[in-house]
């Protein structure tokens, strides 16, 4: 039972571990001419590393905001589930917490989609995706099955 | 104790210039602007020398994607001299306050030629140790949105509805709650009403339908409380 506890929530910390590392260190394309991120673009000049402020297109804006609030329900969602555990009755569904969490789940999917399509417009076809952008396509199968855990689990003792 | 403390304050306000005896340039980090407008490029200074009569102010223009720099305004001796030859002759006005450390120039009828880094190398003499600050200049078609104004639009907006939607379900509840406290309340005084009537005598005709409707809202709400 502690067991079963245990491996729900620290699946439930690495979807957002992953989601955070994604969002704040975001390599999200990178090449030997540089990165380019959600935040930033840093290209090599000269031997250095030269950084400006990333586009300020309406599409990169959006993926910027939907992996913010994905981060937030996330985090709501593991407080919940932290409240709820001790105040559900028996038998009781974390139903709040499960949607929380799949909403997290929509989120990263949406915008790794938009980045995935909008991508050959910021930046030039030789780019390869950097580990960002996978680890947030990781972290949304994590998160849904960890929502649809919660959804599923029943509270017992 | 006074009089040293006193003493080495002053001595240190006379050391302290002489070391740190460096101008301080300030420009702005990147401009935008729209193709055809104006647009004041501001430089100004910090020393901690007086504003001498020999103050200079230089402006050199790099554009973007090359490597050379031209001078294109050069104030000295009090004196504006402005780009005659360069790109900018006819477009470069000089709308500074040299007496209040004010180096700016007016740029006008931007084209899509001037994008580029303007770099402002201010001298204060005898404060002639600093380094040259440049801005950066974006001319655009339309001026674009800026950095982090959609990004909080959507935060904002989903957090809204998150925080709307809870406050919706709490006042149903609060609301749904009352109602059926009420209704208890009521239903409680009919019964003692009919309990007292039909020890009295017959009972008159209106009282099977109350007891009727009174019997279906009794209905209504358990299965209200059922489907919660």
């Amino acid at each position: 039972m502690l067991l079963l506890l245990l491996g729900i929530i620290l699946l439930h910390i690495a979807a957002l571990v992953l989601l955070f590392v994604s969002t704040i260190v975001s390599v999200w394309t990178s090449s030997e001419a540089g990165t380019s991120d959600l935040w930033t673009n840093c290209s090599i000049v000269n031997g250095g590393y030269h950084c400006n402020p990333a586009s300020t297109g309406e599409w990169i804006q959006a993926v910027q905001a939907v992996m913010i609030l994905s981060i937030i329900f996330s985090c709501l969602s593991l407080f919940l589930f932290f409240c709820q555990l001790f105040t559900l009755q028996k038998g009781g569904r974390f139903f709040l917490t499960g949607t929380f969490q799949i909403l997290a789940s929509l989120f990263v999917m949406s915008g790794a989609i938009i980045y995935t399509v909008m991508s050959p417009v910021w930046v030039s076809e030789s780019y390869a995706f950097g580990y960002s952008y996978i680890l947030a396509w990781v972290a949304f199968p994590l998160a849904l099955i960890s929502g649809l855990i919660y959804v599923i689990l029943r509270k017992r003792e | 104790m006074l009089t040293f403390l006193a003493l080495a304050s002053v001595v240190l306000l006379g050391i302290v210039p002489e070391q740190s005896q460096a101008i301080v340039i300030y420009t702005g980090w990147e401009r935008h602007a729209l193709l055809g407008s104006d647009i004041r490029l501001s430089c100004s200074f910090f020393s901690w020398r007086w504003t001498s009569e020999d103050v200079t102010f230089s402006w050199t223009y790099r554009p973007d994607g090359s490597r050379d720099s031209i001078s294109i305004f050069h104030y000295t001796g009090g004196v504006a001299y402005v780009d005659n030859k360069g790109p900018f002759r006819d477009r470069l006005e000089f709308v500074g306050n040299p007496g209040r450390r004010d180096g700016s120039i007016l740029l006008k009828n931007l084209e899509f030629s001037d994008n580029g880094t303007f770099t402002c190398d201010a001298k204060n003499p005898p404060d002639i140790v600093g380094r040259p600050s440049s801005v950066r200049l974006l001319v655009f078609e339309k001026v674009p949105i800026q950095a982090g104004v959609i990004t909080g639009a959507i935060i904002g907006v989903v957090l809204g509805l998150l925080v709307l939607i809870v406050v919706i379900y709490y006042l149903m509840r609060f609301l749904v709650a009352r109602r059926v406290f009420s209704l208890s309340v009521s239903k409680h005084g009919k019964k003692k009403k009919e309990g007292s009537q039909q020890r009295q005598g017959p009972a008159p005709p209106a009282d099977p339908s109350k007891v009727k409707a009174a019997a279906s809202e009794k209905k209504k709400q358990e299965s209200r409380k059922d489907k919660k």
